[in-house]
């Protein structure tokens, strides 16, 4: 988070992305984007598009995606607004990605709920695989990040990587994750744990028991 | 309740406020002294800094942050308890938490909001060990200084680019502590009106850059001013330590400026010690060559012109110089005199004709606007803030004129003044809806006839009105340039054909007051005598050069383009043997054998006011009724704007050299290496 930066505006970075636009599909993905809010309140669309124009960015160079600066100003050109309000928004929502990252896009959820779960051995099993915070490995790969709660604290500790996250993990069961992911499988999303679908209690309801038949006013027992 | 005035409750003293009053502002009413950093009266209400929190009742148990709030209807209003005084201290502490204490090395010192409030609000220590967050500084372009450490983001400077300037370019990056205030990739700030956000910053994150290091504010003598660099006459404030003028900073004057100055008129300051003209000059054999005063005066004295002596004004002297000058002329039998010094000659015998009748303040309510020939962003930008709130109230611009970005929504209809005979449909039928419309003529319309024309509007439109409040609306308006050009036309600086009078004339004598933007080579036959402070195109021409004073080195009557009366006063002594203006004039009258009937300022401005009683009012000149409009006139040919480089107008800036950066760096895309610190 702390290092969090924009990768700086460099002839390179125009030769490379200078010339970007939507795919056809995106175009009109956009456009329909556009279309949902009313006449003259089109920059309320900068978030979807700012995710849309990631997820091409992502599937033109294999990663997850990054907002490169011309490509954000294509977007604030679109939407009729300032450079500096597009950049604003990009730069303080954290899913998007301001510089390049990798294939994967770990991210290690290592707030109380999820550290008293283990996810200190979740960041250890990234760590032996070559990850460091805020970096992409050599093979492009894996790009790691720490971050603070992502509302998973029934199925800690968890690990949200690109879209999906995976919870209830083990380092055991995130290294079965990313080994999968690394061979271009799509592992199982969600809890590891065996037996469990969601974030149902594991084994019996400890809580609000008398709920469990019949809805039950507890009101009076405060 | 809704439009009725809630009464309310501060510290037990019960006060009713306007409706629409938030709680801050009912304390001020009260008396109460309520400390803020984001919270700014000409900007939207944001709410983060928590510096303002107070008691309010009836509401939740918790300090309440009064800026945002709204005073309603039996509400007790707390700003001495003890919670408040411990909420302040809480906020303060934090505030204070990743800010540096370098006072002792911040451009801010002694006149910081920051320093000041946690002398007051503050706990007196901090308990604070661990390290504190460090900012890179953002560049912002030549006259903004950034130490982003120092940054409390109150983001009253993004809000003023926003809102005031309509460029949005300050921006607030990242979230929470990584927080941080900067320009699109760090490029310069680019409109006319960016430093203010040098006064708007409550702490030392912004500085001014040309002032950096110069001076501590309490070394500084204050003086109060007019502005001369447009013809808004915003109200300054010059402070000069010693015989040096450091720096200029606005007055608050609503009906002028509001707070905010142009860039131009903030930092023209470095060339006031630059190019003086601090002695006189004799030209002999073609080469200036330095004098005496006593030589110039016998020199000037051997043209003995009789009454073949004209006169031309500068853009920035004061009516007392151009009153001390007619005088001289008039005893010397001349009445040559001229301001409009590129040879514009619209009728002036009728002021109205060619005053902003609307004003600045009353232009905010109009509700169509045509605009005629004038780059206002260049020409008044304190004016083209105005536009921008009269076109956020839902006012429709249109501009006969080359197009440009005036930082909101204007239709541009095309650079034919003819235009003007023949507009479209629509615009006719805005102004024929239009409650308040205005139109506003400027300088490049001038030249091409608009005037004409545009008093036909007046008429076909109806612009004289009054309004359904029952008060007078005038929406006709000419928009001028100069500081010097109200008053000027108020003394009977203009003649019936403008220059070319004065050059048909052939005078054997051409007094030029400070007049740098005049085609010499067309007074070829005649000895000019420059009057005036800088180095300049005037000077160049000059075979005589007496040295006169700027308009920080001289008290002065200024006449804004709206036809506002206001007076300056002398903040330093002009350099080396320059004098103030009035007294060459009345030491020349004497050169030449007669009497002009002043012997001091006192009398000069007796004699001025009682030549032209208006000008010794301060507040709006009354000019009377517009003149019939001649329905015949026509206004031809393509308008193109007078100003080429807004950063180099008038001969102080363009001697200056942060103006000179400004201009290479804003207007001509030149590099400017960051010089390491």
């Amino acid at each position: 988070m702390a290092d969090r930066h924009i990768e700086p505006d460099s002839p390179e970075l125009r030769a490379r992305w200078g010339n970007w636009a939507w795919t056809p599909d995106n175009a009109a993905k956009a456009q329909e984007i556009i279309a949902r809010y009313p006449e003259g309140r089109q920059r309320s669309a900068v978030m979807p598009l700012l995710d849309l124009a990631q997820r091409q960015v992502g599937a033109e160079t294999n990663t997850q995606g990054w907002l490169p600066i011309p490509v954000m100003e294509k977007i604030a050109a679109q939407l009729d607004m300032p450079i500096i309000r597009v950049v604003e928004v990009a730069t303080f929502y954290t899913m998007y990605n301001l510089v390049p990252v990798g294939r994967f896009h770990v991210q290690v959820c290592g707030t109380t709920p999820c550290m008293l779960r283990g996810s200190d051995d979740l960041i250890k099993a990234c760590h032996q695989r070559g990850m460091k915070p805020g970096h992409t490995t050599a093979d492009g790969l894996w790009t790691f990040t720490e971050v603070e709660c992502m509302g998973n604290c029934a199925s800690a500790p968890m690990v949200q990587i690109n879209d999906d996250n995976y919870e209830d993990l083990t380092a055991e069961r995130l290294n079965t994750v990313l080994d999968a992911l690394a061979r271009g499988e799509q592992p199982k999303t969600g809890t590891q744990e065996p037996g469990r679908h969601t974030v149902e209690p594991v084994g019996a309801l400890s809580s609000l028991t008398a709920m469990v038949s019949e809805n039950h006013d507890y009101r009076g027992e405060w | 309740m809704g439009s009725q005035m809630p009464k309310v409750t501060v510290d037990g003293t019960e006060l009713e406020v306007p409706a629409g009053a938030t709680v801050l502002q009912a304390c001020e009413l009260a008396g109460k002294e309520i400390p803020r950093f984001c919270y700014h009266e000409r900007l939207s209400i944001a709410g983060n800094c928590r510096m303002c929190l107070v008691e309010v009742s009836p509401g939740p148990p918790k300090p309440q942050a009064s800026c945002a709030l709204p005073a309603t209807e039996g509400q007790v209003i707390k700003t001495d308890s003890e919670m408040v005084k411990k909420a302040r201290e809480g906020v303060m502490e934090f505030l204070l938490i990743n800010h540096p204490l370098d006072c002792p090395i911040c451009d801010q010192g002694g006149e910081c909001d920051l320093q000041d409030q946690s002398v007051a609000y503050g706990r007196g220590a901090s308990r604070y060990d661990e390290n504190k967050r460090a900012v890179t500084d953002k560049y912002m372009g030549p006259l903004i200084k950034t130490t982003m450490t120092r940054c409390i983001h109150c983001t009253r400077c993004v809000r003023f680019s926003e809102e005031v300037a309509g460029v949005d370019e300050i921006g607030a990056l990242y979230r929470g502590e990584n927080m941080q205030i900067s320009t699109y990739l760090e490029h310069a700030a680019k409109h006319e009106l960016s430093a203010n956000v040098i006064d708007l910053c409550p702490v030392g994150a912004l500085t001014s850059r040309p002032y950096a290091f110069e001076a501590r504010p309490w070394e500084l003598k204050k003086t109060l001013s007019i502005d001369v660099s447009d013809a808004i006459g915003a109200n300054v404030r010059v402070d000069a330590r010693g015989r040096e003028v450091l720096r200029i900073l606005p007055r608050v004057n609503d009906d002028v400026n509001e707070e905010w100055l142009s860039d131009k008129g903030r930092f023209q300051v470095d060339g006031l010690t630059k190019r003086r003209l601090d002695r006189p000059w004799i030209r002999r054999d073609g080469k200036l060559t330095p004098a005496t005063w006593a030589e110039a005066f016998a020199a000037v004295a051997s043209i003995n012109p009789g009454s073949s002596i004209a006169a031309v004004a500068g853009d920035l002297v004061d009516c007392e110089t151009m009153f001390a000058a007619k005088a001289l002329l008039g005893a010397l039998g001349s009445s040559l005199l001229e301001g409009r010094q590129t040879g514009m000659s619209y009728p002036a015998d009728n002021l109205a004709a060619v005053n902003f009748n609307t004003t600045l303040a009353g232009i905010e309510i109009a509700d169509a606007v045509l605009i005629v020939g004038s780059h206002i962003r260049w020409e008044a930008a304190l004016l083209n803030a105005r536009l921008r709130k009269a076109v956020k109230r839902g006012a429709r611009v249109f501009v006969v004129g080359p197009e440009y970005d005036l930082t909101y929504k204007a239709e541009f209809l095309g650079d034919d003044a003819a235009l003007l005979g023949k507009l479209p449909g629509h615009v006719s039928e805005a102004f024929g809806a239009a409650k308040r419309p205005a139109i506003i003529i400027g300088g490049a319309g001038l030249a091409k006839g608009a005037l004409g024309p545009a008093l036909a509007l007046a008429e076909q439109w109806n612009l004289v009105r009054t309004l359904d409040d029952g008060t007078a609306w005038n929406g006709f308006n000419v928009l001028h340039m100069a500081a010097s050009r109200m008053g000027g036309l108020m003394l009977g600086y203009a003649q019936a054909g403008g220059i070319a009078d004065l050059v048909a004339a052939k005078p054997k004598l051409v007094l030029s007051l400070g007049a740098d933007e005049v085609d010499y080579t067309r007074f070829a036959g005649s000895m000019v005598v420059y009057i005036g402070h800088h180095g300049d195109k005037g000077a160049h021409a000059a075979d005589i050069i007496l040295p006169g004073s700027a308009y920080t080195e001289k008290a002065g009557t200024y006449v804004n383009t709206e036809g506002r009366v206001q007076y300056a006063e002398k903040a330093v002594f002009a350099p080396g043997d320059a004098r103030e203006d009035w007294t060459i004039l009345r030491a020349l009258a004497d050169a030449f054998g007669v009497s002009v009937g002043f012997d001091s300022f006192e009398e000069l401005r007796a004699a001025m006011v009682a030549a032209v009683p208006a000008l010794g009012v301060e507040g709006l000149a009354d000019y009377g009724a517009l003149p019939q409009a001649d329905k015949k006139a026509t206004a031809e040919g393509t308008i193109t704007y007078p100003i080429k480089d807004f950063y180099l107008t008038n001969p102080i800036a363009r001697a200056s050299a942060t103006m000179q950066r400004c201009s290479a760096e804003l207007l001509h895309g030149e590099d400017f290496a960051e010089a390491a610190e």
